[in-house]
């Protein structure tokens, strides 16, 4: 990856710019034994200096350092299995190798020279995905100076990165890769309107966030409706003090971040050209709206009521954006055809509801309801203990539709807290179910998953075994060497 | 063991008004996998007898009494209805809408004497939605500051006690019995500014008590010294410096609890720790003062200092110590009907099944004084049941059936009549 040409085809579509690629390469080559290469020996001849660095926006400036350990062909056999496809097979065998799945199918003999675990009847899942945690920037502890979730100064923050905010030593991430966890999508708080920028984890013990940053994944936006910003700035004083205000806000922002983009599209055609010039002043809210708007960014909007919902779908055709997923959206069931109809994921609770005015109407049956109407549902947590039992909320959501006269099949059931989930995020083709090619996230459980009695035995992140329920506890830098011992010994 | 009945809960649905009507008629429950939490343990194919509210008779081979409505079971499990230790169900509606919240008090003239049975709200859209998790019984703590939110802005001495804890039942006027217990925090959420400051106020307040009791007629004169407490207060106090009503005190820290524990010996006063999610460090402990903890079997993550050893065997190791356990739910109020999981997942971490029911059964009521009347299917007592269509701990079985004082209650709730109006999934709501 050290050649520019190549680091700018694995990109992402996204405007070209050519001081980007270039300010990229320069930002790897650093890190390489071998010299940089001399900005002269790329071929356009440059007319103008290049901006000092920083000025243009670098496609990756804050690049994921994982790297999995080390894993060798391994065969799970003897093991029912939801693939996450929508699949159940019963008495089946999961392959992988080099962290990769290599095949998922009825019982066969396992490939020579794999490594075998007898599963003798047990179950096995995609690794869990939380598609809506503040691990790590509302972390455990949540004491006086650890709490760095919402940047409530105003109620446009798009320009923060909820990673600058992630403490890796969060007891929470060990506590969630016990229940299954393997990737998750860490959030700014919803305090603001536009409330900054999302970051994807693969959750593996690490010391820096970059060692935890899914490789590849998408950034998000997060935004937020209703009672949150409008309450945290009409008390002060200042707008949003209502959802109108809260509306006028967006389309405000939007009219801004339009703007952006096409000076900077105007720019880089012309930098294409190789005529240079002066780049527009750079914004950091603007570079993360502007990438939403163009389709660079996934936008994460956090939405309780139904109306508002609509609204909200409303300002993104006015202003030409897709909408991801509508998060919490305790009221999704009320406009289900509209949801399925534009394409918009819903990450619900199973049983959250009534904390506050717009979670009132909220209903177990929201998962169920949504899948029957065609909507791509994930269940997630926003919540530290939640997260540790997304199969139990997946099971409650189920039983919820039984009730209501909706089967969902198990497997169904599954993809919830699975490939869903890994949508909402953006890494569905890389993880969320055993196929081929994929990620070898996978958990393999004590009993069903979606029994109440059912643990994580062993958890394997990209084929590594990052959560062993033998094995003794990896507590965080935070807990090591804290008394958490028995006082009567 | 999945015997469904889909007739019985129309059916049941159908009796309801009947029942109500006639006041709790003659009900036989046939057929039943009875899970009594009483003496009688589990009885494979039992039959329970309703009548005017209570329970006459649980057992093998009944005679069912002429005239008796009878309900075939076909093999279904049967409860006592389940009981959620530390609710604030019937005096919250919607958190963050201050005038439903009748949980606490802000006067610092009324904290022990502080009694929320006068906030109940009998139309609480919260009640339906937890019954349909099978609870028919709950404790009603003083909450100040709402969920999760730590202690009350009041330091004033008045703050040392949040006020009475009561009894409810899920349906009718839910009040079952006030004044059972006074509730308080110690630790980092509690009055005074620090610990030490704490025990220090409570010793003199608690003196202050003695010394009103035996002088409330000088009291009445104004010939003794100042007290801090108010009237009401140094009355709601009596009983627990008598030992007749026991201090419920939320505490979290192993120390902390051992100090609670010197201080209950100290002043002769009966203690209920709740929180505890240190209890397992000074498990042994516990178990010598017989103090039973109410807990949250999921509680895991040290979220503060006071709560470094959290840990999801809280509750299988104070069982194991003899330690009389209860398990609350997620949350005390809008998720009271998942109190069923947190004890499946307590089972999970560990503690014995029948340990796990008993925590969300009869141990409230007994940790309550109540269990002569609740918690258990026994003659005698309310006859509170749930008929389930498999294991009531797992998420995917559901109540087909649930009394409440002998009376079949809809399994209905305003989050039902929601669903039913936008269930046609066509977006044209009913």
């Amino acid at each position: 990856m050290s050649h520019p040409s190549r680091l700018a085809s694995a990109a992402a579509p996204r405007r070209r710019v050519p001081w980007l690629a270039l300010s990229a390469a320069l930002l790897l080559a650093a890190c390489a034994t071998t010299p940089p290469p001399k900005p002269q020996a790329e071929a356009a001849p440059r007319p103008a200096a290049p901006p000092p660095k920083g000025l243009v926006p670098a496609r990756d400036p804050y690049p994921s350092t994982y790297k999995a350990p080390a894993s060798g062909l391994t065969a799970i056999v003897n093991a029912n299995i939801y693939t996450g496809t929508g699949q159940k097979i019963l008495g089946g065998m999961v392959v992988f190798d080099a962290g990769k799945i290599v095949s998922v199918g009825p019982a066969a003999a396992p490939p020579a020279g794999a490594k075998v675990i007898d599963a003798k009847g047990r179950w096995v899942t995609p690794g869990l995905i939380d598609a809506h945690s503040h691990l790590g920037v509302f972390p455990a502890p949540a004491v006086t100076g650890q709490v760095d979730v919402n940047e409530n100064i105003d109620p446009n923050t798009g320009y923060v990165w909820a990673e600058h905010s992630v403490w890796p030593q969060d007891a929470g991430f060990e506590r969630a890769r016990a229940g299954g966890v393997t990737s998750l999508l860490i959030l700014p708080g919803s305090a603001n309107l536009f409330g900054g920028r999302t970051v994807a984890l693969k959750n593996v013990p690490a010391v820096t966030v970059q060692a935890m940053k899914f490789p590849g994944a998408p950034y998000g936006l997060k935004m937020a409706c209703g009672e949150n910003p409008k309450g945290r700035y009409g008390s002060r004083g200042r707008t949003p003090a209502t959802r109108m205000g809260n509306v006028a806000g967006y389309r405000r922002g939007w009219i801004e971040a339009a703007d952006y983009g096409k000076r900077w599209a105007a720019y880089d055609k012309k930098a294409a050209k190789g005529e240079g010039g002066e780049p527009p002043k750079r914004d950091l809210t603007l570079d993360t709206l502007s990438g939403a708007l163009n389709g660079e960014l996934l936008v994460q909007n956090h939405c309780y009521r139904a109306d508002e919902m609509a609204n909200l779908i409303d300002v993104s055709h006015e202003f030409g954006y897709h909408i991801t997923a509508f998060h919490h959206a305790v009221e999704a069931y009320k406009i289900a055809p509209l949801l399925a109809r534009e394409g918009i994921c819903a990450a619900v609770w199973s049983g959250r509801w009534g904390f506050k005015m717009e979670a009132y109407d909220g209903i177990e049956e929201n998962a169920a309801l949504l899948t029957k109407a065609g909507v791509c549902v994930s269940l997630h947590s926003d919540d530290p203990n939640i997260i540790q039992r997304l199969n139990r909320e997946a099971a409650v959501a189920q039983a919820a539709g039984r009730r209501a006269g909706i089967d969902i099949p198990d497997a169904v059931a599954i993809q919830w807290i699975t490939l869903n989930s890994a949508k909402v995020m953006g890494v569905a083709d890389r993880t969320g179910s055993l196929e081929p090619g994929k990620m070898a996230d996978i958990v393999l459980w004590s009993a069903d998953p979606l029994s109440i009695y059912a643990l994580a035995d062993l958890v394997f992140i990209d084929g590594a075994v990052e959560f062993d329920r033998q094995a003794p506890r990896r507590p965080s830098d935070f807990e090591l060497g804290q008394n958490r011992g028995d006082l009567a010994q | 063991m999945k015997p469904i009945v889909p007739l019985l809960a129309g059916l049941l649905a159908a009796s309801a008004l009947s029942a109500s009507a006639l006041a709790a008629p003659q009900v036989a429950i046939v057929h039943a996998r009875l899970l009594t939490m009483g003496p009688a343990g589990e009885i494979a194919d039992g039959a329970v007898i309703l009548r005017d509210g209570k329970i006459v008779a649980v057992g093998k081979n009944l005679a069912v009494p002429a005239g008796a409505q009878v309900i075939d079971a076909r093999g279904a499990i049967v409860t006592p209805g389940l009981f959620a230790p530390n609710t604030v169900l019937g005096v919250r509606e919607v958190n963050s809408v201050k005038g439903t919240d009748d949980a606490k008090s802000s006067s610092s003239d009324l904290g022990a004497a502080f009694d929320p049975q006068y906030g109940l709200n009998p139309d609480t859209t919260l009640v339906p939605v937890a019954r349909l998790g099978g609870v028919t019984r709950a404790i009603v703590v003083p909450a100040p500051g709402g969920d999760g939110e730590g202690g009350g802005g009041d330091d004033g001495d008045g703050a040392l006690f949040d006020g009475q804890v009561m009894a409810i039942r899920l349906a009718g006027d839910l009040l079952v019995k006030p004044r059972l217990a006074v509730a308080m925090r110690f630790g980092e959420n509690g009055a005074g500014g620090s610990r030490g400051a704490e025990i220090g106020l409570l010793r003199a307040r608690l003196d202050e008590v003695r010394l009103y009791r035996q002088n409330r007629a000088a009291y009445d004169r104004g010939e003794t010294r100042d007290l801090k407490l108010s009237r009401a207060d140094l009355e709601a106090l009596i009983p627990v410096i008598e030992g007749r009503e026991p201090l419920l005190v939320t505490v979290h820290r192993a120390a902390d609890i051992r100090q609670v524990l010197a201080f209950a010996r100290e002043q002769r006063l009966k203690v209920i720790l709740n929180g505890a999610e240190e209890g397992w460090r000074v498990a042994g402990e516990i178990a010598a003062a017989k103090v039973p903890v109410i807990l949250n079997a999921t509680a895991d993550l040290p979220r503060t200092f006071e709560i470094v050893g959290a840990s999801l065997q809280n509750a299988a190791k104070l069982r194991a110590a003899g330690v009389e356990i209860a398990i609350v739910s997620p949350d005390p109020a809008h998720r009271v009907r998942e109190l069923r999981y947190e004890a499946g997942s307590a089972v999970a971490q560990g503690l014995p099944y029948a340990a796990a029911l008993e925590a969300i059964t009869i141990a409230p009521a007994r940790i309550f004084g109540l269990a002569d009347q609740l918690g258990s299917l026994q003659p005698g007592r309310a006859a509170d049941l749930v008929i389930w269509d498999g294991d009531p701990l797992e998420p995917r079985s559901l109540p087909t059936a649930i009394y409440v004082d002998g009376v079949s209650q809809p399994l209905r709730s305003r989050a039902l009549d929601l669903r039913d109006r936008y269930e046609s999934g066509d977006g044209a709501p009913r």
